[in-house]
């Protein structure tokens, strides 16, 4: 190790210019919006844009990918939205809208982008080559470009609907699997660069397909990419942070059980020579399912503190937060017996692997065998 | 005080708490799959009375209050704080440690050790390592030891620890505001007999104190149902079967409710306007409420839950089903009165039980077509002298059933049925009138020879019509009408089956369905001529005509000898309140906030101890380094510290 890496830099001292130059374009961005929209803004409003320019300045330096990320992201829905000019009715009839960058386009290029991906993981594992690595790395951050602008011009497009139906897209199933999908393959990409484990990218991004394969028909056989209105009780700033909140959960927990599934094959001797070692696989289903334990707690603790606000109890054992605190005592659990008892190996990841039928039922289950508060995605 | 002892280790031990864990985690699952507080008739209705009564028993309808799993929860609680009891003061004490004294022998036994020779002077050495700690954030003690060895201990990431503890007292925390708010105080009452849960429908002022809560009530969840401009300062909280008069510490009363809709037709938001009264008061607070905005008052949080028919006015026209009368009968009534119709043994009580302005439906047969407004609708029983009641459903306005307009009735006998569905065309002034007009004109025995004598010239050939056989003519079409109109087409099938050999039936069933199209048409146009003061079609299209005899063989099931039409209505709303008082909300977000700092200390805090021991007498220094956690990021910890401080000792300065 050279002696330059050697010594820690401090939080401030580790900033060099591109870092500033993202804050500052960061701060230029929600200055505009302020600029502009200052009239229509209440309070929480103007605290979530600022916030957004901490947040997303700090998410940019951790990891800079992340930058190029929101640039392209931000360059697309701009283009989307000049190409609308305000009328909805042009998505059919400009090229670019129709084919590329409307929502339901862009969410379509992310579905045959993140299928596409899958497969090439998979090639790339089975034929060895770093440049079909490389390719299949590539789709999948063009799937998650894709997929966040879809998000972002979806947003737009409902308020062109009327400035009434307007909101974020986080309110139903449709919507949540979209987020999903962009929240597991980033995490994975993060992980993917930082321990070099570009093998793992088919096994991680099968549940992802998986997703896709639901999106897709969700789609075309039920519809229900059309925009609905919010029924009140979603008409709360808490859903801007709670869902997301729980979708990073999720991710991480699903992230973390593929992750499980591959230990196990290494513990098994398969694909011993084409997989990660073990013990890297073990240090990275823990920091997933912690990561994933964390924001699962945030926001359970943001969905109680909704309820509050909402319903008149910030807890009121509706199915879903039943079942969310069975997947939270179950990963509870899983981080005690790994951090107090010190536990390893085979068991754990067997319980992660486990874990992620608990995690998909509250997830999916609960809205297509229970009934409740929840019930904002019905199957 | 063996047992005491015993006892203590088993509930401060994890076995005893995982499998507390495990048993909250089993009852919560049931109670995700059995609909909890349901009214108890549903219940008795699924299980049947044995298991009815088993369950009821076990609590199972409201799992979340019961008895026995407050009472687990209260053992988790106890068992964690047994167990934060247990570790704090260990965890204390090493926090404080900086383990000084251990030796080379011991150290050696680390998995991570190595040792360093240097060639600066043992001052300078210390000095340079003591750097490299400093800028690694480690804390140090150093302490020379009897054989003259200097040991400087370093640690970093001390609060990890603290993790341990915060994220366990924090379930306690949560645990104690979640067990305040449940309702743990009014079970105990119960358990004492001070309280009984009502189970009557009884006007408040009948309420025995028993059932009444006082409002220094610690904490409770209310509801309450307020009509557009009454006042309440009563609350009610259900209570299994039951529920509990919550009194109000003020009067409360509702100016408005508002519900506004999407373009769709889905609802957009639910307002209620309400007025605080209170002596404290200078004047009454006013307040808008809706869904996500409640109003907090002395502690009482008020939330717009829900809402119901406040007793709207119904103007409606009952037409008679089974006489010669076409013209309807004005008839008034109101959502949650009754209204008498006929007298004695044939009386029936009409109960209205709701109205609903708008009904977003999907009519189409396409399930993807978009759900639309069809207007409003009411709900209500019609029930006889022996007091068995049928329920009804109308909507007020026709609606667009495959391209024909039709008034729609739904009919059940039970609240477990599906509502069967009575069709009956409306006209082209989207009126009853021309169906109306037809029923009463073919149910008028009077005319049906003078029907049957008219039919002679349109269906029976020239050739045949001598007196004899236009007689019997006339009489099987009297006949045929008698039958139709006192049991529709199931009747005439009866006749055909008794009275016509079976090779001839379905022969003779066209013929009577034809005689049967016509003498209608026939009778409907003397109807006209009869009552030219009514507005109804001035012919009969087949279609119409179709529709019109199959509804009129389907009101021998429809269960009440009228219809009801809703001509016009007043509408009250109630708005659904629900009132909480919950002191322990803020205990639990106190305890989910320690829980996040909690687990981000026990994750994301590494904790490292270092020992830097400098032998007297060599120039060599043992580096040895251990974690309570050895994973990938411990290794490499171990890996640049090592390179940092041989660097430190190779440079001169």
């Amino acid at each position: 190790m050279q002696s330059s890496n050697v010594r820690r830099k401090h939080f401030w001292q580790a900033r060099d210019w591109t870092d500033w130059l993202f804050s500052i374009l960061l701060l230029l961005g929600a200055a505009g919006v302020y600029a502009n929209y200052q009239s229509l803004m209440d309070g929480y409003e103007v605290f979530f844009l600022a916030s957004s320019v901490v947040g997303f300045s700090l998410l940019g330096w951790f990891w800079s990918p992340i930058r190029s990320l929101i640039a392209g992201v931000a360059a697309l829905s701009l283009s989307a939205i000049a190409l609308y000019a305000g009328d909805l009715s042009l998505m059919q009839q400009k090229f670019l809208l129709k084919f590329l960058i409307s929502s339901q386009s862009a969410v379509m290029w992310m579905n045959v982008l993140l299928i596409l991906a899958t497969l090439i993981y998979w090639l790339a594992l089975f034929r060895k080559s770093a440049f079909t690595g490389k390719l299949a790395t590539f789709l999948t951050w063009s799937a998650v470009v894709m997929g966040l602008t879809g998000l972002m011009v979806r947003w737009y497009e409902s308020y062109l609907i009327a400035p009434d139906i307007g909101h974020i897209p986080l309110s139903n199933l449709y919507e949540v699997f979209i987020l999903f999908c962009l929240i597991t393959s980033m995490m994975y990409l993060y992980y993917e660069a930082r321990y070099q484990t570009r093998q793992l990218g088919g096994l991680v991004m099968l549940v992802v397909s998986a997703a896709v394969g639901f999106i897709l028909w969700y789609t075309f056989d039920r519809q229900a990419n059309t925009i609905q209105p919010l029924v009140p009780a979603l008409q709360s700033y808490w859903m801007k942070i709670h869902v997301p909140a729980n979708f990073i959960g999720y991710g991480a927990f699903s992230l973390a059980a593929m992750v499980a599934a591959a230990y196990l094959l290494v513990d098994r001797g398969w694909g011993q020579k084409l997989l990660p070692a073990k013990a890297l696989l073990d240090d990275l289903m823990y920091r997933s399912i912690s990561v994933g334990f964390i924001f699962f707690t945030i926001a359970t603790i943001l969905g109680a503190m909704w309820a509050a606000e909402a319903w008149g109890s910030y807890w009121s054992w509706d199915a879903k937060e039943t079942w969310a605190l069975i997947v939270w005592l179950n990963y509870a659990a899983w981080l005690h017996l790994r951090l107090v008892k010190g536990l390893r190996g085979n068991l754990l990841a067997w319980w992660a692997l486990i874990g992620l039928i608990v995690t998909s039922f509250a997830f999916l289950g609960v809205n297509m065998f229970l009934s409740g508060l929840h019930s904002y995605g019905t199957l | 005080m063996y047992f005491s002892k015993k006892l203590y280790e088993l509930l401060s031990s994890m076995r005893f708490a995982v499998s507390v864990l495990t048993v909250v985690s089993i009852a919560s699952i049931i109670g995700t799959v059995l609909k909890q507080n349901e009214p108890y008739n549903n219940y008795l209705i699924q299980f049947g009375p044995y298991w009815f009564d088993f369950f009821k028993m076990l609590g199972m309808y409201d799992i979340y209050h019961s008895a026995w799993f407050l009472l687990i929860l209260l053992f988790l609680v106890t068992s964690t704080s047994l167990c934060v009891y247990r570790q704090t003061p260990q965890i204390l004490k090493d926090m404080r440690q900086y383990r000084e004294h251990l030796n080379e022998k011991s150290l050696r036994q680390f998995t991570h050790q190595k040792s360093l020779a240097y060639s600066i002077s043992t001052a300078q050495a210390q000095a340079k390592l003591s750097d490299v700690l400093q800028q690694h954030d480690y804390r140090w003690r150093q302490e020379t030891h009897a054989d003259g060895s200097v040991m400087l201990a370093a640690k970093t990431g001390n609060y990890q620890k603290l993790g341990y503890i915060f994220t366990h007292v924090a379930i306690i925390i949560i645990c104690i505001g979640g067990l305040m708010d449940g309702n743990v105080p009014l079970k105990i009452q119960e358990l004492l007999g001070d309280k009984v849960v009502e189970t009557r429908d009884i006007p408040v002022s009948q309420v025995s104190e028993k059932s009444k809560l006082s409002v220094r009530n610690l904490s409770f969840r209310a509801n309450l149902t307020l009509p557009e401009g009454s006042r309440a300062d009563v609350a009610f909280e259900r209570v299994r079967d039951g529920y509990m008069v919550q009194q109000l510490p003020f009067t409360l009363a509702l100016e408005d409710f508002r519900i506004e809709h999407y373009p769709t037709g889905q609802p957009k938001s639910f307002e209620s306007d309400l007025v605080i009264m209170d002596p404290e008061l200078k004047q009454p607070l006013k307040q808008t409420i809706k869904v996500n905005h409640p109003l907090t008052y002395k502690g009482i949080t008020i939330y717009q839950s829900d809402f119901q028919d406040g007793g709207t006015d119904l103007q409606l026209n009952a037409w008679d089903l089974t006489g010669a009368r076409n013209q309807p009968v004005k008839l008034a009534g109101k959502i949650f009165q009754q209204t008498q119709v006929g007298e004695g043994q044939g009386a029936l009580q009409i109960e209205f039980d709701d109205f609903k302005k708008f009904n977003v439906l999907n009519l189409s047969k396409d399930i993807k077509a978009k759900p639309r407004n069809v207007g409003p609708s009411m709900i209500f029983k019609v029930r006889d002298s022996a007091g068995q009641a049928k329920e009804y459903l109308n909507y007020m306005q026709p609606l667009n059933l495959d391209g024909q307009f039709y008034f729609v009735s739904g009919m059940r006998a039970t609240a477990q049925e599906e509502y069967k569905y009575l069709r009956i065309p409306a006209d082209e002034n989207m009126t009853l009138n021309s169906f109306m007009l037809l029923r009463a004109a073919l149910f008028d025995e009077r005319q049906h020879e003078q029907i049957a004598h008219r039919l002679v010239s349109r269906l029976l050939p020239e050739a045949h019509r001598d007196a004899q056989t236009t007689q019997k003519f006339e009489s099987s079409v009297v006949q045929l009408l008698k039958q139709f109109t006192q049991g529709g087409y199931s009747s005439v099938a009866r006749l055909i089956e008794s009275s016509v050999p079976e090779a001839q039936r379905e022969q003779v069933a066209k013929t009577y369905i034809k005689i049967i199209n016509v003498a209608a048409q026939e009778a409907y146009q003397m109807a006209l001529q009869q009552h030219p003061e009514v507005q109804a079609n001035k012919s009969l299209e087949d279609k119409f005509l179709l529709d019109s005899l199959n509804s009129i063989s389907d009101l021998f099931f429809y269960g009440t000898p009228f219809y009801l039409s809703l001509t016009n209505y007043e509408h009250h709303e109630a708005s659904g309140l629900q009132l909480t008082r919950s002191p322990g909300k803020n205990l639990v977000y106190l305890g989910s906030i320690l829980l996040v700092m909690g687990i981000f200390a026990m994750m994301y805090i590494r904790e490292r101890r270092v020992w830097l021991l400098f032998k007297a007498d060599a120039k060599q220094v043992l580096l040895a380094m251990s974690a309570n956690r050895k994973n990938h990021d411990f290794d490499q910890d171990y890996e640049q510290l090592l390179q940092r401080c041989k660097l430190a000792l190779r440079s001169e300065k």
